[in-house]
């Protein structure tokens, strides 16, 4: 459906380039979760405004997005209006400041049915308190003439969701659609996602830094760390099987939900700091917090397949699949 | 672990709302809550945003007045001291703010945020004062090379190491620690509460640990306070916490909270609705609205209260 094929985003800022995405790779397919996890800065962020080329113009793209037979970074800026709400919608992650404070939730909701379907305003209010009851908004019709502040978090963030959905979009980009929000209510919009992805058919391309909700919604990983897509696989085996260090390091992080163990004890974690993008590093950005630095670090990582479809990109890897291929030449 | 360091009686603060015209209403942040601190334990305390956690946090440090009830800290009621004396106990009990951003003052430098607290206590001079502040920046884990720097030079991480600093640089009894890994990523988040949980052993802290995260709670706390709407519904060790017969409200918190492991199925609460506002609380038990359990009409017209079903655990609920 959508493929990110060696994206790289750049911004020229005062203090010089900084390379925020290097060189992603990446495909989403029909009624498919693919999640995106990453710290913060890593570029999962960007990585999804480049896709609808919301960057500002101070970004410079290359690459290639290919989307229903186009290269959405060649596109003219007409043809990728009806793309952008239309077939590719996105949420926010805030769902306090991403809404329009001074107009009612039927005029935002409408506003993408008008300008893509060429409804009028009635027709599209119509459309809008149906777009509104599948999100689970209890009373459509009361809720369209109500504004942004007088409701929740967890309601607004239904709202949003119901924007983007208003259209009947093919992908759709949630980033950090839960962060703001409390887990009772986070795990009621997860539930909601997964639902409308099954009945819709739509792609789902979730950006997260929770691995629970990764665990828990997608069905398909990217880690993301430094600009770099680190490891990508099926969820299930890059739970259980992470190979790159940074992904096994995120994961021994996450302090575990669990009551029978005594208290304190230390977590893993990964030592150090992400590092400076305005100088990356040369070869493996992860090398300064590595564990299992090798001399061989020092040149750019190759990607490994490790097991059909899960690949990263580490040279510890590749040296793991060299010694097995010698040892099996031996026998 | 016996020692009782802060006991709070029926401690209650509401705030009056602003109205356009007139006083508006009343908003119960923190309503009748009896809780024990002992002497070196740590006291989780979880519950969702709006919760009342921050406040009854800065209740018990007195650095907010309760509209009823007492704070007893060491023994005192905080409220009724003089404040020579409040001053005193004020070296015995610290704060790590949430937001590592907001809570350093921009224009100071390291060795000015951490001199500070030696400053208002009139402790050493200034040369001791030079070498208290290297050895507690030690202490967090930062060089010598930090103390001419300004906060905003700093990592959310180190900030929050900063943060610490500032806390411990009295070598407190009492620590409230409200959110201080929140606004952090995970890889960092981990490396703070392992520092935590180092000072906490070599200082023997006692720390109140405010958090919304029930896995970070879990990890740190030997004793566990749930919050709702300004009460607490549940209060007990960390092992009650893995069996059955919790509050609903509880159960709900648990199974909420998505595993990073994929294999085990998420079958996340079927709760109603959004917390209801505090403003205009529901009648009978808050929880009930959004309780999967509630039935009885017992629920929608009294108020339970905490009550002990077993040593040390405590819950607030009529179906318990």
């Amino acid at each position: 459906m959508l493929d990110i094929h060696n994206l790289a985003v750049r911004f020229h800022t005062p203090t010089g380039l900084l390379q925020a995405v290097g060189g992603v790779s990446l495909n989403l397919k029909r009624g498919e979760t693919l999640g995106l996890v990453g710290e913060s800065g890593c570029g999962k962020t960007v990585t999804a405004l480049a896709i609808l080329r919301l960057l500002p113009c101070t970004a410079e793209l290359s690459g290639e997005i290919r989307f229903a037979d186009e290269n959405l970074l060649r596109l003219s800026e007409e043809r990728l209006r009806q793309v952008r709400g239309n077939r590719i919608a996105m949420v926010f992650q805030e769902p306090m400041t991403a809404l329009n404070p001074v107009l009612t939730i039927g005029d935002q909701v409408a506003e993408s049915l008008k300008l893509h379907r060429g409804l009028s305003t009635r027709q599209a209010w119509r459309e809008a308190a149906r777009a509104l009851t599948p999100v689970g908004l209890p009373e459509p019709n009361r809720h369209l003439s109500q504004y942004p502040h007088q409701l929740s978090g967890g309601l607004r963030q239904r709202v949003l969701i119901a924007m983007a959905l208003a259209c009947a979009p093919d992908i759709l980009i949630a980033d950090e659609p839960t962060t703001a929000l409390d887990v009772t209510i986070q795990s009621q919009i997860l539930a909601l996602l997964t639902k409308l992805k099954k009945d819709l058919g739509l792609a789902v391309l979730l950006i997260t830094h929770n691995l629970g909700i990764v665990a828990q919604s997608a069905d398909r990983v990217a880690v993301m760390y430094a600009g770099l897509i680190m490891e990508t696989g099926s969820t299930i085996d890059l739970f259980q099987n992470p190979c790159h260090p940074y992904t096994q390091g995120l994961l021994a992080s996450v302090p575990k939900l669990d009551f029978d163990q005594p208290p304190g004890g230390t977590l893993a974690g990964i030592p150090g700091q992400v590092p400076n993008l305005y100088q990356p590093p040369r070869g493996c950005f992860f090398r300064e917090r590595c564990s299992h630095e090798t001399p061989r670090c020092q040149e750019p990582p190759p990607w490994v397949e490790v097991e059909p479809n899960h690949r990263v990109l580490c040279w510890l890897c590749k040296n793991d699949q060299e010694f097995r291929n010698k040892s099996s030449r031996f026998k | 672990m016996t020692e009782i360091l802060l006991a709070t009686y029926n401690l209650c603060r509401y705030f009056r709302v602003a109205g356009p015209w007139r006083k508006g209403p009343v908003l119960k942040a923190v309503d009748g809550v009896n809780l024990t601190i002992r002497a070196g334990e740590t006291l989780g305390l979880v519950g969702e945003s709006g919760c009342g956690k921050s406040t009854l946090g800065l209740l018990l440090l007195a650095l907010l007045a309760p509209s009823k009830g007492e704070v007893r800290f060491a023994g005192e009621n905080l409220h009724r001291l003089p404040a020579n004396r409040l001053k005193e106990l004020r070296r015995r009990m610290q704060i790590i703010f949430q937001d590592p951003y907001s809570s350093l003052n921009p224009r100071m430098t390291v060795r000015r945020l951490l001199e500070e607290p030696y400053v208002i206590h009139r402790l050493g001079d200034k040369n001791e004062r030079r070498a208290w502040v290297t050895e507690i920046l030690a202490e967090v884990g930062l060089g010598p090379e930090h103390l001419d720097r300004y906060p905003h030079e700093f990592s959310g991480g180190q900030r929050q190491r900063l943060g610490i600093a500032r806390a411990l640089a009295l070598k407190p009894e009492l620590i409230v620690a409200d959110e201080p890994v929140s606004a952090l990523d995970v890889s960092i988040q981990a490396q703070i509460l392992n520092l935590l949980i180092q000072l906490q052993n070599r200082y023997q802290l006692t720390y109140l640990f405010i958090s919304h995260d029930l896995s970070v709670v879990s990890r740190l706390s030997n004793r566990i306070a749930v919050m709702y709407l300004g009460r607490i519904v549940e209060l007990g060790p960390r092992a009650v916490f893995a069996q059955s017969g919790l509050h609903p409200y509880t159960t709900a918190l648990l199974s909420a909270v998505p595993l990073p492991d994929p294999t085990r199925p998420f079958q996340p609460p079927h709760l109603q609705g959004d917390p209801p506002s505090p403003i205009h609380l529901p009648s009978g038990c808050p929880f009930h609205p959004r309780c999967p359990e509630a039935r009885h009409l017992q629920c929608r017209e009294e108020v339970p209260q905490l009550r002990g079903t077993t040593t040390d655990h405590w819950v607030a609920c009529h179906l318990r």
